[in-house]
Formats: structure tokens, C-alpha cells, sequence
């Protein structure tokens, strides 16, 4: 099989474990590609995408970008900021108004859980969940799970603890359903505040300390804590929160092992990951980036050529 | 379903063994030729070829392999796109004389995408193509073999079928006719 049973990438939990792993064999070959003196390969040629983003991106946005030039896609691209939805136009319409403009494919980060599936049932072109509020970004949890696979060989029977705001973050979310759908452990570690309450009903277990949390795991992927969700103060202060659920190279240098550190950026430094251990050599933060685009190439290829 | 034996294991040795001195006469030394296989079949054939002429010529023989898939031009026009493959040139092909090899010629559209997925490794001095089989008439765009194993005269509904095994003992290519 070299097609995905889906039409669109809503969510990882609407995906089967042979789509996610027919994305990691397309994504090797891309990574090939963009390792190469010339990084372009003609497939899109004939496919225009939009990159519609209600919700402020640099890296998602850029990367997804960079991911449909590489492929030859004609992209246009559009923020709620400095349109007409300002004015007071609905989802549905400022879609459709793009798709008028005989556009193939939708790319598409909203503040509202949901808001790419109501989408999808509203219009014909394929859709890739760009981010739906605290909901799903799986393009995320598949770069995050690339590059597990990538750096230790294979992601089944591994465990992967998923540090800091989970309630708050729509990567905890996808990475959960990905990595449980690869055969991975997975552990969610933070304040309790931060943590959803009924989380462990997904099959994760629950930790609240740090220290237990990065000894059990081969690999920690540390959140941001999302100041601009939280409305309410969910705990003391930054400082307190660094000095308990920070992550420092003290901290990786007491354990017995090396693990591997992951984030999926911005990185607030200083607060949920310190400076000397974003930089060390246990991170692979970079190479998540890296991947992001090859995983991105692999999902727009493989959803245009269903078409 | 009718099949017809083209080349059994004998005379396909005997067919690699006439290519290769065919490539030394062009290429002397191969100092300045790299051979590129095509993903997916073209590949073992590749290998085979090139394991002889290293041994012939006592050196060693630069080999790649090319898929072409991202090249297609029937993307989003065929039911189920095509696995791509793993491509593999780890060395610059400016300015040399690159071999192309793949198993079966018949419209010539993978060998042109090929072509546009090899220039992207650098600017070779001169381009050729082996194949094994060359299915006459069927050609869709203007591209010729400078090497060939065989000349076939094929219906477009039949099909050639190449099993070829990495250690070479029961080699066969067919000719099958499609129900």
C-alpha cells in the first residue's frame, strides 16, 4: 500500500499505524532530498496550497512553507490578522472564498478545537490540521515521532515522558495518540494543575515529580508552558515552577543514563528547559526541526497523490 | 494467463557478459563513468553489471541508485501514487559519464524522470541508458538505449516480468499476456 486511508490529516487519533509508518518511509526519501545540492523535486507542480493561519506561527508556518516549495507547490498564504475576518466574515465563507480561487489543498491552524473538522465536512479539498487549539497537531507528534525513531532505531517498546502544560498543549495530545499507536510507553509529568484530569483514562501514566519522571524515560519531550492559554494562575510564579519542573544539566547529569531531550519549540529558556540543557548534546531539538520539513513533504505528497 | 520465456539464467549471464565489454570499449578504465541504477528493478541489474566490471577491470566502479518517483509525471493522475525509494548517488556526477540501467525500456517516461531526478546531483558531461529489455513500438517519447540485452516485440498489453534474484541462479525474464 502506498496510499493513507484518509483524505485529510485531522488528527493522529483518525490514523492508523500503517498510514503514520508509510509517512516515515516517504519521509526518509524526502529527507534525501533536502540534503541534496539542489533541495526540489517537481511532484506538486500543478498543485496550489494555502497556508490559512488564524493563530500566530513562525516555525510551524515557515516549516510547512519551506515543505510546499520543496515540492513544487504554488502557496499562497493568509493570517486571520490583516484580513477581512477582522471585519466579521465566518470560517466557512473565508474558506470557501479561497477555494474559489481553484486551490487544492488547505493547510489550516485555528484557535478552536475542531474547527478543521467542521471543514472538512463542509468542503472538498484535502485539509491538514496545522493546530486546532489545545486539540490535535499532528504534524508535531509525527516530526516528534520521526525523530524518536530516527535517533533510537525504532519507537516501539520505547518510553517517551511528555513534560510540563499538558492540559494546555495540543502536542501532548497528538504525541500521546502517536506514540501509543507506535508501541511507545507514555508518561505525562507536571504540576497537577497542568495536568487534565481524567489523562490517565488515554493510557499514560501519571507522574509529578521530575526527577522520577526523566529516570523511568529514554526520552523527554518538555513542553512550554502556555502563558497565552491560561487565563487563570495555575501555579506560583515562573520561578517556582523552574525550580521544580525545570530541566537543567544538574538534573540530567544526576540521572543514571543518557536520555534524549525533545521540544517542540518556542522554548521559554530558562523556564521549562535551561540554556545549558537546550544546548547539550542530549537535545535534538535542531533535528526535530529538520525532520518537521521532510514529514511535512511526506504528508502534503502522499494526501495530493490520493487526490 | 500465457507465459513465454524471453531469457532464462544461461543466456542472461551470457547477455550481461556482452554488455559489459560493450561499456569497457566506450568507457576504457571507467576513470570518468559512474553508474546510476533506477529504483526499483533497474537496481539488481545494476548491481550485477557493476560487479562484473569491477572484477573485469580489477578496480573500483562508482555505483548510485536513482528513484525517479518524485519525478513522475502521472502523479496525482494513476488511483495510487507509487512508492518511492530509497535514492543513494554519494558521489558528484558533474562532469561525468553516467550510465543509466534499468531492467525494461517501454514508454520511456521513467527513464526521462530519471533524467530530471539525476540533474539535481550536478551537470554530467554525457548521459547514457542500458536495458536489459527493450519493448520496440511502445515508445511514448523520444528516448533510445545507447546499450541493449534484448530486442522484444511486444503488444501494449502484455507485460515483461523480470525475477531477478541477487545471487543470479534462477534468473528468468517472461513475457506475459495480460487476461
Amino acid at each position: 500500500m502506498s496510499k493513507l486511508s484518509q483524505k485529510h490529516l485531522l488528527g493522529i487519533k483518525d490514523i492508523t499505524r500503517e498510514d503514520i509508518e508509510l509517512i516515515f518511509e516517504t519521509a526518509d526519501n524526502f529527507k534525501e532530498v533536502i540534503n541534496r545540492p539542489i533541495k526540489k523535486v517537481p511532484s506538486l507542480r500543478d498543485v496550489t496550497i494555502a497556508n490559512v493561519f488564524f493563530e500566530n506561527s513562525t516555525r510551524t508556518r515557515l516549516s510547512f512553507e519551506l515543505a510546499q516549495k520543496r515540492l513544487s507547490a504554488d502557496v499562497i498564504n493568509f493570517s486571520a490578522s490583516n484580513s477581512s475576518v477582522k471585519k466579521g466574515e465566518t470560517l466557512l465563507d473565508t474558506v470557501n472564498n479561497i477555494l474559489a480561487m481553484k486551490v487544492d489543498m488547505i493547510v489550516m491552524r485555528h484557535a478552536s478545537p475542531g474547527a478543521p473538522h467542521f471543514l472538512a465536512r463542509h468542503i472538498n479539498a484535502n485539509i491538514v490540521n496545522a493546530g486546532d487549539g489545545t486539540h490535535e497537531h499532528p504534524t508535531q507528534a509525527l516530526l516528534d515521532a520521526y525523530s524518536i525513531r530516527e535517533k533510537l532505531g525504532s519507537v516501539s517498546g520505547k518510553k517517551v515522558a511528555i513534560i510540563g502544560d499538558i492540559l494546555h498543549s495540543r502536542v501532548a495530545l497528538s504525541n500521546i495518540f502517536a506514540l501509543q499507536k507506535l508501541g511507545a510507553k507514555v508518561m505525562v509529568c507536571g504540576p497537577p494543575t497542568l495536568l487534565p484530569k481524567h489523562i490517565s483514562q488515554l493510557g499514560v501514566q501519571v507522574e509529578l515529580n521530575v526527577h522520577k519522571a526523566l529516570e523511568w524515560c529514554d526520552v523527554a519531550n518538555v513542553l512550554r508552558i502556555q502563558l497565552e492559554r491560561q487565563h487563570i494562575k495555575y501555579f506560583p510564579s515562573l520561578r517556582e515552577y523552574s525550580l521544580y519542573y525545570g530541566i537543567n544539566k544538574k538534573l540530567l547529569d544526576s540521572l543514571k543514563k543518557e536520555i534524549i531531550l525533545m521540544h517542540p519549540g518556542p522554548i521559554n529558556r530558562g523556564v521549562e528547559l535551561s540554556s545549558d540543557a537546550a544546548d547539550s548534546q542530549h537535545s535534538i531539538i535542531l533535528d526535530q526541526v529538520e525532520n518537521g520539513v521532510a514529514v511535512r513533504m511526506a504528508v502534503l505528497y502522499l494526501l495530493a497523490g490520493a487526490a | 494467463m500465457q507465459k513465454k520465456l524471453i531469457l532464462d539464467s544461461d543466456l542472461l549471464d551470457i547477455t550481461i557478459s556482452r554488455l559489459c565489454q560493450q561499456l569497457i570499449e566506450v568507457h576504457n578504465n571507467f576513470s570518468e563513468t559512474v553508474i546510476l541504477g533506477l529504483q526499483p528493478r533497474g537496481v539488481f541489474l545494476a548491481e550485477m553489471i557493476h560487479q562484473k566490471l569491477e572484477k573485469l577491470l580489477k578496480k573500483k566502479i562508482l555505483l548510485g541508485y536513482l528513484d525517479a518517483t518524485f519525478h513522475r509525471d502521472d502523479f496525482r493522475r494513476r488511483e495510487i501514487p507509487v512508492k518511492a525509494n530509497e535514492t543513494r548517488v554519494p558521489f558528484a556526477i558533474e562532469g561525468k559519464r553516467v550510465i543509466l540501467i534499468d531492467d525494461v525500456l517501454f514508454t520511456g517516461r521513467t527513464v526521462r524522470a530519471a533524467m530530471d531526478a539525476m540533474i539535481a546531483f550536478g551537470r554530467p558531461k554525457k548521459v547514457e541508458l542500458l536495458v536489459l529489455i527493450d519493448r520496440k513500438y511502445n515508445r511514448d517519447l523520444p528516448i533510445a538505449p545507447d546499450y541493449v540485452g534484448k530486442v522484444v516485440n511486444t503488444l501494449t498489453s502484455q507485460k515483461v516480468l523480470v525475477e531477478l534474484e541477487s545471487k543470479g541462479l534462477n534468473n528468468k525474464i517472461w513475457l506475459v499476456n495480460k487476461e
